[in-house]
Order: structure tokens, then C-alpha cells, then sequence
């Protein structure tokens, strides 16, 4: 479903700020596939997915989706086929629209825009109905702007906005970091229950090693650029925290960097 | 006193639609565009060339939404393909229409007073249809017969337009392209993660503002008989009037509530105008001062009002609680002493 080959990009080449950002990466998710992505600050996970997103272009590299090449495909081209939930929960919104209409926007993403109205009365009989999977009771402030709404709130409707339309691929950027630990239990369970009722490909990029554990059907590690570490089903149905670091300081002979990720 | 408010009635009508536009650009897409100042006189202009070349006028006034239209795209353009600053993107496009302007007319000022201007038009088939002698008729009964105004028909005719421009407004920013639209204005990386092209509508978007901006110069034209190369000098600022005032006296619940706001605004701005000019003080030459002074009162008062309503809440709520412990404590000494 998403094929990343020998993915390499630089940021500021040919100053002395060059960083490798990305160096030599392949991936291959298949349908259905529940990726989790760990790694400490500045190992390139956000590049990754802007990449993927179309929000940076690869130098070297190819990225395809549904076997088709989107490397050069715009960004908001490419956003018919991938839902993107981001870690700030205002990014995700339109605060001064309503939910309704943030969702009828939501709902145009794998469509052409035309001037028929965005809620209609069966698009909005729609709405409430996969409103009502979030079990927050939004269902019934459909008039509600949306910067009325709790983050928690907000991130529950990004991530039922960005899977509703069933998009090819699912990049959940972080997307519990900012929230406190009820909320991203609320909002990691519902993440779990979407992927699997639409059985949606997705890549989850966190720094909660327990929710990288406990989420998907393969991991990822990366450091420096690098996928360092993929973790198959079989293997993961078996990791800890102690085993993943353990693994790291094998492999780089370091201490993870990130004491959030150690915390989390 | 009664003629001067009705002129402002009916200025401040046709101004909305001016503010119309500017509510689109300087609300929904949150892009402070000066290119107002330069399009409300390119409609002007294409429509007085027009009808003093012997065209139908109302063919002529059609014609200024095509050429704002113009305008606003390029504006547009220069900000999202160009990627120039968009306060600085419209400040150069009004700098170029003025030049544009001129060419247009071909002199600086065209006068309209002997032309057959939509207006004009208007008169004749409301003077034939005896509208103006009826309700002047009434206003002869009140007592005010000595300040009638000539005719009826561009101020009903007006209120008609502005109200159909409100209403296309209001259904346009419910359909899908328009939610986006106001999507690109709130949040740009939300609606470009799902698939709007935020450039294409950031450009339709301020075509659709200059549009109306320019139609609104092109009526204005007509009604004043005149168009003139400064007539767009501060129209942002008149815009921008409009739009708070009318946001801050009517309220922003709904889109529908703030189009109708901003029409409000618009004529309030026009009274407020009109009442300020007739202080012997002041002379026509001081119009923009007291634009500028209306808007700063404006965005300042509301803030103002409410930071003193808070203080007046809290020195309250302290004094109600002192009371209160006051009290508690006086019971709690009472209960002391009669224990010894």
C-alpha cells in the first residue's frame, strides 16, 4: 500500500547546518498494515511523515501509494488518498467553523469541491451517526464551534476527520503527546477501534513506548535518518520497554537520548 | 437634517457592498487586502468609460465585477505563486491600478451628470409608476414636506441589490468550495490535509472580494455622477469601518448574522459620518481623520468596556467575600467568648 525506496533528504546542503534528515530509508507497509514508529528527538520520524505527506520532497527516493509514484504529487493532491492526524490538537480543526461543517469539509477530501452545500440534511444524519462511535456525546453539538470543543474533543474529531473517508493510508503524527494520560488513553483507543473497523494502513509515529508496544502489528526504531530496528508481528507480541532499550544500546551502543520516551 | 440622514441611508447601502468584500478578504481569509483602494475605482472606471461611451449601463455596472474580479486574482497571484507578503501584495497592486486607472478613463475625473446611468433608469421608472409622489406624499402628512428627497427608487432598488449580494454570500460560504474557503482563512494546514488547494483559493477567494468592491465603486459612480482616479483613497479604512462597527453593535453568531451586520455597520458608518461633517467645526477635508477616529473608537471601546466590567466584577466579588469572612469570623469570637 505504501512503498518508501532509498528515501534520503538534507536539510540546509552545503552549510554548515547541513543535517542528514533522512538517510537510505526503505519501507513497505501492506494493506492493513499498523506501523508504530519510536525514536528520539531529531532521528527523523516527522520527516518521515512530511515526506510521505508530501510536505517535503524527497532528494533521492521514491514514494508510492496504491503502487502509484507520488513523489513529486503535491501535498494536497496527495491528501486525497492520506489522513494525517497531527500532535497539536488546534492543527487539526477549523476553530471558528462548526463541528458539522469541519466535518462536511472533511468529508469533500476524496471528492472534487463544488458549490452544493457542505451539510446537507443526509450528510448531516451521516455525521451524527460516525459522530457517535467517539461515545463523547458531539453527536448531538453539531453546531458547536469547534474552538468551543476540549482538546481531547478536538483530537477525537481530527482523528474521526482525517478516517471517515477510508483513506489509503493513516499518518498519526504523535497525535496523543499533547494530551493528558486519560484523554490519550481515550484518544489511543479510539485510534485502535477506527484502524481496525476500516482495517486502514497507518503509520504511528509516538514517544509513548508503552503505546508503541501495545498498538500495531509491527514497530519501527529509528535514529539518525535510519530505520535502525523492525520489529515483525511475531517478535512484537513479546517486547517490553526493557527489551527495546536494550536493543537500542545494542545496536548504538549509546543510552536512548530521549528521556520522554523512557518516561512516557 | 432628514435629507442628509436619507442620503447616508443610501450611500451607506451601496458602501455595504464594498464592505461586503472586504469582509470576505479581511474576515473569511484573514488577508488584510489594500487592493480596495485601487479596484473600487477600476469599477468606477470601466463602468464611466462605458456609459460615457454610450453603453447600456446596466451592461457597464456588470462589467466593473469582471474587471474587480481581475484584479483581486492578480492580487492573489502575486501573494500565493509570487510568495510576496500579503499586506505587501496588495499594496503594490493598488499602486498599479492606479496607473491602470488612469489609463482606463484616459483623464482623471469622468463626469456622469448628463448620462443615462442605471440610476437614472431607475428614477424615470419609479417617477412614471408615481412610487416617489406616494411615499413622499406620506412624508409630506408627518410634517417634512420641506426635505423630500428627489427619489425613492435607488435607495429600494439598493436595498434589493445588497440584500441578493448578502444572500448569495451567505449560500456561497455554506457550499463546499466557500467551507473551504473559510477554512483556508482559519486554519491553511488543516484544509491542505485534506486536499483544498489553499493558492486557487486563496485567488478566488480575493477575486470574489475586488468584485464586489469594484461593483460597489462602479454604483457609486453612478450615483455621485462622477468618477474620479482618488475616489478609492482609504476605501479600505471606510471598509474596515464597516465591518467592526457592524461585528461589534450586531453580533457575529452565524455567517448570515455578520453578512447582515456588516451591511448594518456600513449605513451606521455613513450616519456617523454624515452627523460628525455637520459640526461647524469640522470641513469635508477632514473626512479621513474622522474615518480613522470612528475605526479606533471602534476596536478600542469594546476592549475597553469590557476590562472595566471585569474590574467592576472582581472589586465586588472581593468585597463580598470580606463581608463573608467577616461574618464567619464574628460568630467564631461570639462562640469563644460565651464558652469562657
Amino acid at each position: 500500500m505504501l512503498q518508501l525506496n532509498q528515501i534520503h533528504k538534507i536539510f540546509n546542503e552545503g552549510t554548515p547546518d547541513e543535517k542528514m534528515a533522512i538517510n537510505q530509508v526503505d519501507l513497505t507497509l501492506k494493506p492493513g498494515d499498523f506501523v508504530t514508529v519510536i525514536g528520539s528527538n531529531g532521528a527523523g520520524k516527522s520527516t518521515l511523515m512530511n515526506i510521505i505527506s508530501g510536505v517535503l520532497i524527497p532528494d533521492v527516493g521514491e514514494v508510492r501509494i496504491a503502487d502509484k509514484d507520488v513523489t513529486n504529487m503535491s501535498e494536497f493532491n496527495r491528501s486525497k488518498m492520506i489522513g494525517r492526524v497531527f500532535q497539536d490538537p488546534m492543527a487539526g480543526t477549523a476553530p471558528s467553523m462548526t463541528i458539522e461543517e469541519n466535518l462536511a469539509m472533511a468529508y469533500s477530501r476524496n471528492k472534487t469541491r463544488t458549490l452544493r452545500r457542505g451539510v446537507t440534511k443526509k450528510r448531516r444524519e451521516y455525521f451524527r451517526e460516525v459522530l457517535e462511535s467517539l461515545h463523547l456525546g458531539l453527536e448531538n453539538r453539531l453546531n458547536a464551534k469547534v474552538g468551543l470543543l476540549s482538546g481531547g474533543e478536538r483530537q477525537a474529531l481530527s482523528l474521526l476527520m482525517a478516517t471517515f473517508t477510508e483513506p489509503s493510508i493513516l499518518l498519526l503524527d504523535e497525535h496523543t503527546a499533547a494530551l493528558d494520560p486519560s484523554r490519550a488513553e481515550l484518544i489511543t483507543n479510539l485510534t485502535k477501534e477506527i484502524v481496525d473497523k476500516y482495517h486502514l494502513t497507518t503509520l504511528m509515529v509516538t514517544h509513548n513506548m508503552q503505546q508503541a508496544i501495545d498498538l500495531g502489528n509491527r514497530l519501527i526504531m529509528m535514529d539518525k535518518g535510519q530505520i535502525i530496528l523492525e520489529v515483525n508481528e511475531e517478535q512484537k507480541n513479546k517486547l517490553t520497554i526493557e527489551g527495546l532499550l536494550a536493543e537500542f544500546k545494542r545496536i548504538r551502543g549509546a543510552q536512548m537520548a530521549s528521556d520522554r520516551a523512557i518516561l512516557a | 437634517m432628514f435629507t442628509a440622514i436619507f442620503g447616508s441611508f443610501e450611500a451607506g447601502i451601496i458602501y455595504a457592498i464594498m464592505a461586503l468584500g472586504v469582509y470576505l478578504s479581511f474576515r473569511i481569509l484573514d488577508f488584510p487586502d489594500l487592493t480596495v483602494d485601487g479596484s473600487f475605482v477600476t469599477g468606477a472606471a470601466v463602468t464611466a468609460v462605458m456609459i460615457a461611451g454610450g453603453a447600456n449601463p446596466f451592461y457597464a455596472t456588470i462589467m466593473a465585477l469582471f474587471a474587480g474580479f481581475a484584479a483581486g486574482c492578480m492580487t492573489g497571484l502575486l501573494h500565493t505563486f509570487g510568495k510576496i507578503n500579503n499586506l505587501l501584495s496588495g499594496i503594490l497592486m493598488m499602486i498599479a491600478l492606479y496607473s491602470i486607472n488612469l489609463r482606463i478613463m484616459g483623464r482623471s475625473n469622468i463626469p456622469l451628470l448628463n448620462a443615462d446611468t442605471t440610476f437614472t433608469k431607475i428614477r424615470g421608472v419609479f417617477d412614471e409608476a408615481g412610487i416617489d409622489s406616494f411615499f413622499n406624499g406620506i412624508l409630506s402628512t408627518v410634517g417634512l414636506s420641506d426635505s423630500l428627497p428627489e427619489t425613492w427608487g435607488i435607495l429600494i432598488v439598493m436595498i434589493f441589490v445588497t440584500f441578493v449580494i448578502k444572500f448569495i454570500t451567505d449560500w456561497f460560504l455554506q457550499t463546499e468550495i466557500g467551507l473551504a474557503i473559510r477554512a483556508t482563512g482559519d486554519n491553511k494546514r488543516m484544509i491542505r490535509s485534506l486536499s483544498a488547494n489553499t493558492s486557487i483559493l486563496v485567488v478566488l477567494g480575493l477575486g470574489l472580494s475586488n468584485a464586489l468592491v469594484a461593483f460597489s465603486g462602479a454604483l457609486i459612480a453612478q450615483q455621485g455622477g462622477f468618477a474620479d482616479v482618488g475616489m478609492g483613497i482609504g476605501m479600505i479604512v471606510i471598509g474596515l469601518a464597516s465591518v467592526i462597527i457592524g461585528e461589534a453593535l450586531f453580533g457575529t453568531k452565524t455567517i448570515a448574522r455578520t453578512t447582515l451586520a456588516v451591511i448594518g455597520g456600513s449605513i451606521i458608518y455613513r450616519i456617523v459620518v454624515t452627523l460628525a461633517l455637520r459640526v461647524e467645526f469640522l470641513d469635508p477635508g477632514d473626512m479621513k481623520l474622522i474615518t480613522a477616529i470612528i475605526v479606533i473608537i471602534a476596536l478600542t471601546t469594546p476592549k475597553i468596556i469590557d476590562s472595566s466590567k471585569e474590574k467592576k466584577r472582581k472589586a465586588q466579588k472581593r468585597t463580598r467575600m470580606i463581608q463573608a469572612s467577616a461574618q464567619t469570623r464574628g460568630e467564631n469570637h461570639a462562640a469563644i467568648k460565651s464558652d469562657s
